[in-house]
């Protein structure tokens, strides 16, 4: 027998975490890390995947500027399918968005200290989706110089809005995502700007990012008040994120329309939203650490928490679907019934329902085998799956739902446009475009932040003791709101 | 310029870590001094309670953003759709605007139309929320500010980095040239500088 086995036993330490940073990185190695992004030269890759983007951005201007100068019937739907690609893509990429406010807001009420690693590339993905979004329906109006109809004020005839409908609710959900998310983001992004302000040469540089930093010192009076900001906009964020997609659903629910006219919406948009969004999340984050060598801050343990994510979203979705089918069952309404037969039997499209079938709830059930989790390429293919089979879910609901309307003379098929396909590509070129400046020029991940939950960051963490349980395990913290003790008073 | 006025702005002393950045903190406190602060790249769980800071005041302001929120959005529908001031009384508010108020969707133009009027209610609630939050947190803690005598310090500029540091301002009544260094030595800090600011 060797000297191990008569040892004695080890304790398995439950009570360890595994860590968020891997290697016992320092604050100085993660600042230098972060800012080096930002402060080299890109890769090769960078540009690679910059030029062609700049090139479908000006495929996209292309495409609206045609349609401004045309006409909104260049777009393929006409009666009876109104709504196509366009309320499609909207509710595409709104969707997208909100995987980046789960992120930084739910997760952050919620505790999940390992948010901290892709939050702001996720909240960064989050406005850059609701810009793609927002130019859909805007352009979706025809004449897209009438698109000041939208807001509050009345036209020229003196007629307001009609704040009972439903798209007007989408507007004002839909703009006040946007600022919220902006606000909340560019809140996050303060104190590393100013630590891109302290390691630039005096100059342009260091003048913009002092500009935006605002003066920041990191005093604790400072981090007291915003500690407390950052938590209200989680808080306000929250109940924000899943409003928008119960709006968005609203515009389809609170119709008439066999198929739209039902109960089960906002919280199946919502699923599917954050669902879809965490797909792109990871499409955008697992290239960017490999290739920015940001594997000791974006863990194995992130990829399988956020692979867990879309498992259990993509399961509730499928459980939606179900559900959609066992209620055209169930009501015995022959129009709901004939909606969904036609969806996934007899319809003109029925190839789009089993495309959205199986690539939201099928693919994602890879997620049940922890190595495929663990697995980047299977991740990436899941994902990929997932991106595909949202968009495929929303223009099953939109396209093929109108495709079939309760009276046979108002039948049809709908068939896309190239501007159509031009317009939706074009869409993630201008999205890539802006995600690969965000990453030129501003921290991928939170510095902060992330310095924030290293084991180190604990003021009553202890480096001497033996490794397992901490002090700070077993303690209570010391409240907030302790008073001055008398001698300060004196 | 050596004809170039300097005011003293505190103490500036560094300290190793987190761990003694907390008890330092505690130290200053117990001392009994009001005007000075501590810096660090991120916030530090537990310090406010050893700098001995009270909680903010933040949540009240945001909590009357919301409100003007939800009111803004209720007068703005109620105006411009519905009967609903008209039948208070109150004609002059609805004569604001020019109203039309007409059933769509089913929906009555008096006050009982008001569920419709939940999401827009709610979504500005959350806007003038969020806005407050962002305006009254930099009134509160003073930002923007384009200098501050801090940034003088060559040292300071690692606070961004993995620099931790306690300012002990000249301004509070229990500032002393001899007494102040100390109380930092003996806290643990290293590198202390007097920071001075050019008037």
């Amino acid at each position: 027998m060797d000297a191990t086995a008569t040892a004695a036993p080890q304790t398995p330490r439950i009570l360890d975490r595994e860590p968020l940073v891997l290697n016992n990185r320092s604050y100085s190695w993660i600042t230098n890390r972060i800012c080096g992004i930002v402060e080299n030269k890109q890769p090769a890759l960078w540009w690679i995947l910059f030029i062609p983007s700049v090139l479908l951005t000006g495929l996209m201007v292309f495409c609206f500027a045609y349609l401004i100068s045309t006409g909104v019937g260049v777009w393929g739907q006409k009666q009876p399918v109104a709504w196509a690609w366009d309320i499609t893509n909207f509710v595409f990429w709104i969707g997208i968005g909100h995987a980046g406010t789960l992120i930084s807001a739910i997760l952050f009420l919620t505790r999940q200290k390992w948010r901290t690693s892709v939050n702001r590339a996720a909240e960064a993905m989050t406005i850059f989706a609701v810009m793609c979004a927002g130019l859909f329906p805007a352009f979706h109006v025809g004449r897209v110089w009438m698109v000041w109809f939208l807001a509050p004020i009345p036209n020229a005839n003196a007629i307001w809005q009609n704040f009972k409908s439903p798209l007007l609710w989408d507007v004002f959900a839909v703009s006040t995502y946007f600022s919220v998310s902006l606000v909340f983001w560019f809140l996050g992004l303060v104190p590393d700007l100013a630590t891109l302000r302290d390691r630039c040469r005096p100059g342009l540089k260091k003048f913009l990012y002092g500009l935006f930093a605002l003066g920041w010192r990191g005093g604790n009076r400072h981090w007291s008040h915003y500690e407390t900001a950052y938590m209200l906009l989680a808080a306000l964020s929250t109940p924000l994120v899943l409003s928008v997609h119960s709006v968005v659903s609203f515009d389809f629910a609170t119709s008439v329309v066999p198929g739209w006219h039902t109960t089960i919406f906002p919280p199946y948009f919502v699923a599917g939203a954050i669902f879809g969004g965490f797909a792109m999340v990871l499409t955008l984050m697992i290239p960017c650490r490999r290739i920015y060598g940001l594997d000791d801050l974006i863990t194995p343990k992130h990829i399988d928490n956020m692979a867990k994510i879309i498992l259990l979203t993509g399961t509730i979705v499928g459980y939606a679907y179900c559900m959609e089918l066992f209620v055209a069952y169930y009501s015995a309404n022959p129009y709901e019934a004939d909606a969904f037969t036609l969806r996934g039997i007899t319809g003109p499209s029925t190839w789009a329902y089993y495309f959205m079938f199986g690539f939201n709830v099928f693919a994602p059930q890879l997620f049940w085998y922890r190595p495929w989790r663990h697995n980047m390429w299977v991740v990436m293919f899941v994902c990929m799956c997932v991106n595909a089979g949202m968009w495929f879910e929303r223009y099953v609901i939109i396209a093929t739902t109108l495709e079939r309307h309760m009276v046979p003379g108002s039948w049809g098929v709908y068939s896309a446009t190239w501007v159509d396909k031009y317009t939706f590509l074009g869409t993630f070129g201008f999205f890539m475009m802006l995600f690969l400046l965000f990453l030129r020029f501003l921290p991928v991940i939170a510095i902060g932040e992330v310095k924030g939950v290293l084991p180190q960051s604990n003021p009553h963490h202890d480096d001497h003791a033996e490794k397992g349980v901490q002090e700070e395990d077993l303690m209570n913290y010391p409240d907030r709101h302790v008073a001055k003790p008398a001698a300060a008073v004196a | 310029m050596s004809t170039t006025l300097k005011r003293v702005h505190g103490y500036l002393a560094e300290f190793d870590s987190v761990q003694d950045l907390y008890h330092a903190a505690e130290q200053v406190r117990d001392a009994g001094y009001n005007r000075w602060d501590v810096h660090s790249p991120f916030p530090i769980h537990g310090m406010d309670a050893a700098m001995g800071n009270p909680r903010s005041k933040l949540p009240y302001l945001v909590f009357c953003g919301g409100i003007t929120g939800t009111t803004v959005a209720f007068i703005l529908q109620t105006v411009t759709q519905t009967n609903f001031w008209g039948s208070l009384g109150l004609t002059f508010v609805e004569n604001i605007v020019e109203t039309y108020p007409t059933i769509v969707q089913a929906k009555p133009t008096d006050i009982w139309t008001l569920p419709a009027f939940f999401p827009v209610m709610f979504e500005l609630t959350i806007l003038f929320s969020a806005f407050t939050t962002l305006f009254g947190l930099l009134a509160i803690i003073g930002l923007p500010r384009w200098n501050h005598p801090l940034f003088a310090s060559k040292r300071f500029a690692k606070f961004s980095d993995d620099g931790f540091f306690v300012c002990i301002e000249a301004r509070d009544p229990k500032f002393s040239q001899e007494g102040t260094k100390a109380l930092l030595e003996k806290a643990g800090g290293r590198n202390i500088e007097l920071v001075e600011d050019e008037i």
